[in-house]
C-alpha cells in the first residue's frame, strides 16, 4: 500500500536505487544504462537517453524494424494482402499475434487471418529471391484478387540485395493493382521504432492522397490507434454520438480505401505519438491538415481529448453535443468504476511498455486513485519523454541516419490550411496544435523513469518497490507473476478490453481490480508455512 | 472465418499461406532451456529473440529468458564478432549462467559469422569463466523448420559435452524430442518405474513448468546438468524418440563416443509406447512394472469401451512430423481414418512413414510434408472430416468448416494443459483419448435432435 509520507523518502531513494541497479553491470554498461534512468524531479528539466542501441547480451523487451513496420503499422490494414519476403519465421510470428482487430468493409475483404510468406530457402539466399517473390505476388493476386499488396523485407533478403521496392513496383505495373514494398529489414535502426517510420513513409508515398473524394462535416483521421481489444470502435461509438466522422484509422481496423482519402480530413488526432508522428507532420506539410495529440485512455483523458477536438472545430453545436456526451458518459463511467476505485485507491503501479502507452495509462491509474511509481518506454525517442521541444536537440546518430527520411512539400493543388492562418499560428503558439508534452512532465517527483528497461532492472524494481501491479508485455508477464505480483499486459490487454474511452475505462478498472485483489495470490504461501508440525505420532 | 479461401485448390510454387512450421532458432532456444542453468543466446537482430521469447512464453505461460547480440545495420555489414564478445562478457557478469547456448539466425548465417572460431577466441581471451561454457548451433531459418533447430541444438549438446569412454556405465540416454515439459517428466517417471538409470536430454521439466512460490529463480531447478551431458558418452545405449527431432543427436553420440542407438517413434499412442517399452526391455532385460502394465490395461479398457465412437471417423492431422506420425498411428489403432495428414517441416521420411501406417486403412489419404494450412483447409473443403487435430493455428479452419478440434502439438496459445498433462506413454494416450472423445461426444450432443439427446452415452 502506498503511503503519502513515503513521498519524500522515495525522491531521495530513487538516485540511490538507480546507482544500486547499475552495480551489477560491467563498468561500460553501467555508464550507458545510467543515462537511461532518472528519478523524476518536477523542479528541473530532465534529460534521458533513448532510441540508442541495445547493449548486446542485455535481456531487453525490444523488437526489430520489421516488427514495427509489418507487425505494428501495416499489418492491421484489413483489406490488403501483406507478403513477407523472407524465411518463414518472420511472417509466422507476426501472424495474429498483435491484437489489432479488424472488420471487413462492404466488399467483404479481410485478410487479417492469413499469413503470407515467400518462405525462402537456402538456394534463394545463394541465387537471390526476387524471382520467387515475383511468383509469390502473382500467386497471391491470382487466388485472392486483392486491391493492394504490401511486401516486407526481412534481414537476409536485404543482405543478399533483393530489392522489394523495385520488385513491387514492377509487379504493380504488371498486375495493375497497387503493390508497394518496405525495406524494413530487422537490423535497421535500434528498435521497432525504425519500422514505424518506414511504414508511415511507405503509406504516405503509396496510399495517402490516392482518392480525393471529400466528405462533409467534422472529419478526422485517428492516427496511432491500433484497435487492441476494439479500442477504436469504442472511440468511434462516442464520435458517432458527437457527429465526428472518422475518415481513416492508422491503422487498427485500417482500410486501404479509407487511408487513400485520409488527406481530405480536417484534423488529425494522434493517440500513439511515437509510432506515427511522421505521418501527421507529412500530412500537415503536404495537405495542410493540423494535428493534435490526444489520449483516449481514462475517463478524464477522454473528456479532455473530446474538448480538444471541440475546440479545434470551434462549432457551438458540436461543443454542446460533446459537453452533453461528456456529462452523460462520465457519470455512467464514474459510477461504474466507483466500487473498483474503492478497492484500488492508494495502490501502486509500474508501467513498462510501448512508445506512448506507458504515458497514456498513467491517467487511468489516476482515475482509479492509484499511483504510478515507475514507468518507461520500450522503443521511445527522447521527445516521448521530454516533449517535442527537444526534437531539434536530438542528435541523429548513424543508426537513425539509415532510416529513410522523406522531404515533403506543400501540394500546390491540394494544400489548404483547415483553419485561418492566424488561428493556426495562435493555436500552435499555445501548444494546442502540433504538440506533445512527453511523459516526464506528467510524473510525480520521486517516481522513476527507465528507458528500454532490462530484465535486471525490472527485477530490482520488483524487489525494492513491490508495486501492486506491473503493466508490461508477454515476455515479462509470467516473470513478474512468479514474484507474486500481478501483471497486466498492455500490448494485448490479456485478451480483455476495450480500454479506451468511457466504457473502456470501466473495463480497465474491473481488470485491474480482478488482478490486484484476486484471491489467488493469497495461496502462494502454504497455510502451514512457519507453523511447527506438532502431530508427529505417525512419522515414526 | 477465413472467408477469402476459395474451394478450388490452386497450385502454388512460391507463396506459403498460413504456415504449418516456423523457423529453426525457436526450436534451438527451447532445447537450450532444457540444460540446467543455461541462458539461450540469439546471435542476430533482437527482433528474432523477442519473437521467439514471446511465442514460447505464450505456449508455456512461463518466463522464457534469452539474450541477443542486438545486431544493427553496421553489424550486419561488418560481422557480429564484436557484438558476441560484448554479449558473452555482459551475460556472464550479469546473469551468471553455467552455459550460454548460442544459436544463429538467418542474418548471422547469411553474413557467415563463424561461431566456432568466435567462441574459441572468446575462451582464449578469458571471456568465459572457468567451469562455464559457451556452446553453439547453426540454425539458418531458411533451412528446415523449428524442429530442425531443436534437433541441431540437441546435437550440439552432444558435440560440446559428451565425453567418449571405453568403459560403459549401466545407464542409457533418452532423447525425448520436441515434447512438452509434462512429457519429459512422464518419460523420466517411466524410466524410474522400470528401474532404468538414464540421462534425459534436453529436459525442460521444472524449467518451463516451474511452481509458483512467490520468488522467481532466474534459473529454475530443472534441466539436464552439464555433468550428466558429459556422461552421455559413457552410456551403453541411446533411445532417440522421433527421427526428425532426436536422431541427429543420437547419431552424433554414436560417432563421437561409440554409443549405439535405437530410433523409435515418439511414444504417443499405444503401439508406439509398446515399442518404447520393448526397447527398454531389450536394453535392460527387465519387464515393465505392474503399475505400467495396469496403466496399459486401463488404456486398452478405455479403447474397447468406447470403440463405437471412434470407428470410421475421418480425421485431419497436422503438426510437427514426429508428433503427427505417432498420432496417425494412434488414430488408426482406435479405428479412425486419417485422410489428410500434413506437416510444415520438410523431409521424405514423413510421407513414407505415414503411408506405411495408412497402407491398409486409407491408401488414398492426402499426405504432405512441407505443406501449409491453406492447403490443408482446401483439402478439408474438398473432403470434409469429423475431427481436426493440430496446434492452435487450426482453430480458424475448425470454425470455418465447423469441425470438432483437438489441440495437439506446438504451439498451443489458447488453452492450458499441454505443459502439465503428458501425451506420451499409456497415461498420455488415455489423456489424448479423453480429449478426442470429449469433442466427438460434445458434437454428437450439439447436433442431436431433442428426442435423440441422450443422458447416457
Amino acid at each position: 500500500m502506498y503511503d503519502e509520507t513515503d513521498d519524500k523518502t522515495r525522491a531521495s531513494d530513487t538516485k540511490e536505487f538507480i546507482e544500486d541497479i547499475s552495480k551489477a553491470y560491467p563498468t561500460k554498461v553501467a555508464r550507458k544504462r545510467l543515462q537511461h534512468m532518472i528519478g523524476v524531479n518536477s523542479l528541473e528539466k530532465q534529460k534521458i537517453d533513448a532510441n540508442v542501441r541495445t547493449i548486446p547480451g542485455i535481456i531487453t523487451q525490444r523488437g526489430c524494424c520489421y516488427a514495427g513496420c509489418k507487425g505494428v503499422v501495416i499489418g492491421p490494414i484489413v483489406d490488403m494482402i501483406h507478403i513477407v519476403h523472407g524465411p518463414i519465421g518472420c511472417s509466422y510470428y507476426a501472424w495474429l499475434t498483435r491484437r489489432n482487430q479488424g472488420r471487413a468493409r462492404s466488399d467483404g475483404k479481410n485478410y487479417l487471418q492469413y499469413c503470407f510468406s515467400t518462405d525462402i530457402q537456402e538456394d534463394n539466399i545463394v541465387f537471390g529471391g526476387e524471382k520467387k517473390l515475383k511468383a509469390a505476388i502473382e500467386e497471391a493476386y491470382n487466388i485472392f484478387k486483392p486491391k493492394a499488396i504490401s511486401v516486407h523485407a526481412t534481414c537476409p533478403v536485404g543482405l543478399i540485395g533483393d530489392d522489394v521496392v523495385k520488385v513491387s513496383k514492377e509487379m504493380s505495373e504488371k498486375l495493375g493493382i497497387n503493390i508497394f514494398g518496405f525495406s524494413c529489414e530487422g537490423y535497421k535502426g535500434v528498435s521497432q521504432s525504425a519500422g514505424h517510420h518506414l511504414a508511415n513513409n511507405g503509406l504516405f508515398k503509396n496510399v495517402v492522397g490516392m482518392d480525393d473524394t471529400e466528405e462533409e462535416g467534422f472529419t478526422v483521421n485517428i492516427l496511432g490507434e491500433y484497435n487492441i481489444g476494439g479500442d477504436a470502435w469504442e472511440i468511434e461509438r462516442i464520435f458517432n454520438k458527437a457527429g465526428i466522422k472518422v475518415i481513416s484509422k492508422f491503422s487498427g481496423d485500417g482500410s486501404y480505401d479509407e487511408i487513400a482519402k485520409s488527406h481530405t480530413a480536417k484534423l488529425n488526432i494522434i493517440q500513439c505519438h511515437r509510432s506515427i508522428n511522421y505521418m501527421a507532420e507529412m500530412m500537415e506539410t503536404k495537405f495542410g491538415i493540423p494535428w493534435i495529440k490526444i489520449n483516449f485512455i481514462g475517463i478524464k483523458s477522454m473528456s479532455k481529448s473530446l474538448r480538444k477536438i471541440a475546440r479545434f472545430f470551434d462549432d457551438p453545436n458540436l461543443s454542446e453535443r460533446i459537453e452533453k456526451i461528456i456529462t452523460e458518459e462520465e457519470v455512467e463511467a464514474e459510477n461504474a468504476i466507483a466500487p473498483y476505485r474503492e478497492r484500488l485507491n492508494g495502490r501502486t503501479a509500474a508501467i513498462f511498455v510501448g512508445g506512448s502507452r506507458a504515458h497514456h495509462y498513467q491517467d487511468i491509474f489516476k482515475d482509479l486513485g492509484m499511483k504510478v511509481i515507475a514507468a518507461g518506454y520500450e522503443f521511445a525517442h527522447r521527445d516521448d519523454y521530454e516533449g517535442r521541444d527537444v526534437i531539434s536537440d536530438i542528435k541523429v546518430d548513424a543508426d537513425s541516419r539509415n532510416i529513410e527520411q522523406l522531404y515533403v512539400e506543400p501540394d500546390p493543388a491540394r494544400f489548404r490550411l483547415r483553419i485561418s492562418p492566424e488561428r493556426y499560428e495562435q493555436l500552435k503558439k499555445e501548444k494546442f496544435l502540433s504538440y506533445y508534452e512527453g511523459m516526464i512532465g506528467e510524473m510525480e517527483s520521486g517516481s522513476l523513469v527507465i528507458d528500454d528497461i532490462s530484465h535486471h532492472e525490472l527485477e530490482k524494481i520488483i524487489e525494492i518497490y513491490k508495486p501492486d501491479i506491473i503493466c508490461s508485455g508477454i515476455k515479462d508477464k509470467y516473470l513478474i507473476e512468479k514474484w507474486g505480483i500481478p501483471s497486466k499486459q498492455l500490448h494485448n490487454y490479456d485478451y480483455g478490453g476495450p480500454f479506451a474511452g468511457y466504457r473502456g475505462a470501466v473495463n480497465f478498472a474491473k481488470d485491474i481490480d480482478m488482478r490486484v485483489n484476486s484471491r489467488v495470490w493469497s495461496y502462494i504461501t502454504p497455510p502451514w508455512k512457519g507453523t511447527p508440525i506438532i502431530n508427529a505420532e505417525f512419522a515414526a | 472465418m477465413l472467408d477469402m479461401t476459395p474451394p478450388g485448390i490452386a497450385e502454388r510454387s512460391a507463396l506459403t499461406i498460413n504456415p504449418a512450421k516456423t523457423c529453426q532458432p525457436i526450436g534451438a532456444l527451447y532445447a537450450a532451456l532444457g540444460i540446467h542453468e543455461c541462458l539461450p543466446h540469439s546471435h542476430g537482430s533482437q527482433g528474432c529473440c523477442a519473437y521467439h521469447r514471446s511465442h514460447l512464453t505464450r505456449h508455456y505461460k512461463e518466463p522464457v529468458m534469452a539474450a541477443t547480440s542486438s545486431f544493427t545495420e553496421g553489424t550486419a555489414v561488418f560481422g557480429g564478432g564484436a557484438n558476441l564478445r560484448q554479449a558473452i562478457k555482459n551475460i556472464f557478469q550479469i546473469y551468471k549462467p553455467r552455459v550460454v547456448a548460442v544459436h544463429t539466425t538467418c542474418l548471422s548465417e547469411t553474413i557467415g559469422d563463424d561461431l566456432s572460431t568466435l567462441i574459441a577466441k572468446a575462451k582464449d581471451d578469458g571471456l568465459i569463466p572457468e567451469g562455464s561454457f559457451v556452446i553453439h548451433t547453426n540454425t539458418p531459418s531458411y533451412v528446415g523448420s523449428h524442429v530442425t533447430g531443436f534437433s541441431n541444438m540437441t546435437r550440439s549438446m552432444v558435440n560440446y559435452f559428451a565425453e567418449p569412454a571405453k568403459q560403459k556405465k549401466g545407464q542409457i540416454n533418452v532423447i525425448p524430442g520436441f515434447v512438452e515439459p509434462s512429457d519429459m517428466r512422464h518419460i523420466k517417471m517411466l524410466l524410474n518405474e522400470m528401474g532404468v538409470k538414464a540421462v534425459v536430454f534436453p529436459d525442460t521439466s521444472d524449467v518451463l513448468d516451474a511452481p509458483q512460490t512467490g520468488s522467481h529463480r532466474f534459473y529454475p531447478k530443472g534441466g539436464v546438468t552439464v555433468e550428466a551431458l558429459k556422461s552421455t558418452g559413457s552410456s551403453k545405449k541411446t533411445i532417440a524418440m522421433g527421427s526428425f527431432a532426436s536422431e541427429a543427436a543420437a547419431q552424433a553420440l554414436m560417432v563421437k563416443a561409440d554409443v549405439p542407438y535405437d530410433l523409435i517413434d515418439l511414444p504417443i499412442g499405444i503401439a508406439a509406447t509398446d515399442r518404447f517399452m520393448q526397447s527398454l526391455m531389450d536394453i535392460t532385460g527387465k519387464e515393465p512394472s505392474e503399475r505400467i502394465l495396469d496403466d496399459r490395461g486401463r488404456l486398452v479398457d478405455m479403447m474397447t469401451d468406447n470403440q463405437q465412437y471412434f470407428y470410421g471417423k475421418k480425421v485431419a492431422v497436422f503438426g510437427d512430423p514426429d508428433h503427427v506420425i505417432s498420432m496417425t498411428e494412434f488414430l488408426v489403432s482406435m479405428d479412425m481414418i486419417p485422410i489428410h495428414i500434413l506437416t510444415g517441416t520438410p523431409g521424405k521420411r514423413f510421407e513414407q512413414r505415414i503411408r506405411e501406417i495408412l497402407k491398409d486403412v486409407a491408401p488414398d489419404a492426402r499426405v504432405k510434408a512441407a505443406g501449409d494450412l491453406f492447403e490443408l483447409h482446401q483439402w478439408i473443403k474438398a473432403e470434409p472430416v469429423d475431427l481436426l487435430m493440430g496446434n492452435t493455428y487450426g482453430k480458424h479452419i475448425a470454425r470455418a468448416e465447423d469441425v470438432p478440434f483437438v489441440r495437439f502439438g506446438f504451439p498451443i496459445l489458447d488453452r492450458v494443459g499441454h505443459s502439465y498433462f503428458p501425451v506420451v506413454g499409456y497415461r498420455g494416450a488415455m489423456h489424448l483419448m479423453e480429449k478426442i472423445l470429449g469433442v466427438l461426444l460434445d458434437r454428437k450432443d450439439r447436433d442431436a435432435a431433442e428426442e435423440n439427446f441422450e443422458l447416457i452415452m
